[in-house]
């Protein structure tokens, strides 16, 4: 709704929240339009044309690198991930920076940060992390993590930063895990995130990214976060949140009222959907089929008032 | 000597064998019920199997993780922690004294288990 009142709602400038209502994923081949919630695929063609103007500022995600898994569902995650940064390169607008949603490493192994950290250099943008269950795995659990890439961060890795005029937050929900449980907050981030986003207008269009899904994909995999409802309710009042996750190798997306939700696909093994095998474990795909799989995610902030456009980027197929 | 006596001597022996070593019988199967024969535990597909064991005080429970990612064996009570168990990895921990003992894996906390750990009846 229009209010003369407010600077940010002249219609005839764009506002950020404008800008933000309509963010460009580079992916599968298909654009996902979200009309009244509900998604739309059209042609890849069609999407490229609605690109045709260049968008004022982009950003990537990149997920589940796994540097160090070499078991039969990818035997070269190094190679996979090698790839991911190729097609990162190849980008016709280069990202802004690239967000990294966790499990960098299979092992936390000082070599398998080591090769990741070379590899994602070559993109030439600057990096933002945040940590996977597989990246605490060090006899001082996150030591290697927060020494690598908890510069400036709080807690066990969790941070706030501006960019054009879009707040992130990078979440980390893997410490600390409860039997039985889900993917966990806890007390002390949460009261951290809301004084973080204490001060800001409604108006600003959040960005937040964490590890595994902070909705609930599916419990009986452990795929949610036991505490996520907290944040989000802290959430509910800003006009445009979109919800950055990794951790399940799949991309699934949700829109609730202003709160859109996407999870990326793994540059190392695909997992099945929820339910659909005995397991979460690395999904076996016949190796011709793999990269297809595989991929990454861009996003850009196009001016404009089209509803949330979502594509995302196989690394084959 | 006579084929009857030899039948019957041969058959004291026999009885004289099985008397003897029925205590030797019982004697082993009480001290595997006390020290116990390792119990092994299963990771496979996100699940420990069996998830509930029975053993008895003194026993060696050893996991195996036979999963493409790795697992953690974790007390609820803080009593034991594995560090992060890759593909084919080991955790053994001997259990001494009787009483419930809840574990978890600490990256995927929905696989939880439990050892109960028990003196043999009699």
């Amino acid at each position: 709704m229009h209010d003369p009142t407010d600077p940010n709602d002249d219609p005839t400038r764009p506002s950020r929240r404008g800008a933000l209502e309509c963010m460009v994923w580079a992916g599968t081949g298909l654009l996902w339009t979200l009309g009244g919630g509900l998604p739309r695929a059209v042609g890849l063609e069609r999407a490229l044309a609605a690109e045709a103007s260049p968008a004022p500022f982009s950003f990537l995600q990149i997920s589940d690198s796994h540097v160090g898994f070499n078991k039969p569902a990818n035997p070269d995650a190094l190679g996979t991930l090698r790839e991911a940064v190729e097609k990162i390169r190849t980008l016709p607008q280069k990202p802004s920076f690239i967000i990294h949603t966790g499990d960098i490493s299979h092992l936390s192994k000082d070599r398998e940060f080591d090769d990741a950290d070379q590899i994602l250099r070559e993109t030439g943008v600057p990096m933002f992390y945040v940590p996977g269950e597989h990246d605490l795995l060090d006899d001082e659990p996150g030591r290697a993590y927060l020494d690598r890439y908890g510069k400036g961060s709080r807690g066990a890795g969790w941070y706030s930063f501006d960019q054009n005029g879009v707040h992130f937050i990078g979440l980390v929900n893997v410490v600390d895990l409860k039997a039985g449980g889900l993917g966990n907050l806890g007390a002390e981030q949460l009261d951290w995130l809301e004084k973080d986003i204490a001060g800001l207008s409604s108006s600003k269009p959040i960005v937040v990214f964490a590890h595994i899904p902070l909705w609930t994909v599916y419990p009986e995999w452990g795929w949610g976060t036991q505490d996520g409802a907290r944040a989000l309710a802290l959430l509910k009042r800003f006009g445009s949140v979109t919800v950055l996750n990794g951790h399940i190798h799949q991309i699934i997306q949700k829109v609730e009222g202003t709160i859109a939700f996407h999870t990326a696909r793994s540059t190392a093994f695909p997992q099945p959907a929820p339910g659909s095998a005995p397991s979460p474990g690395p999904m076996k795909v016949p190796a011709g089929e793999l990269r297809q799989h595989l991929g990454i995610a861009s996003v850009s902030l196009v001016h404009g008032n089209e509803p949330l456009a979502v594509i995302d980027t196989p690394l084959a197929g | 000597m006579t084929l009857a006596s030899a039948l019957i001597r041969a058959h004291i022996r026999e009885r004289l064998a099985a008397a003897l070593a029925l205590p030797i019988v019982a004697l082993a199967a009480s001290s595997i019920a006390m020290a116990g024969e390792p119990v092994t535990i299963r990771i496979d597909n996100f699940t420990f199997g069996p998830e509930t064991v029975t053993v008895a005080p003194g026993t060696k429970v050893i996991w195996i993780n036979g999963d493409d990612i790795p697992h953690t064996v974790v007390s609820q009570t803080k009593l034991f922690r594995s560090k992060a168990l890759d593909t084919d990895d080991r955790y053994t921990f001997t259990f001494d004294a009787p009483g419930e003992y809840p574990y978890f894996c600490s990256l995927h906390p929905h696989m939880t288990g439990k050892v109960v750990v028990k003196a043999p009846a009699g």
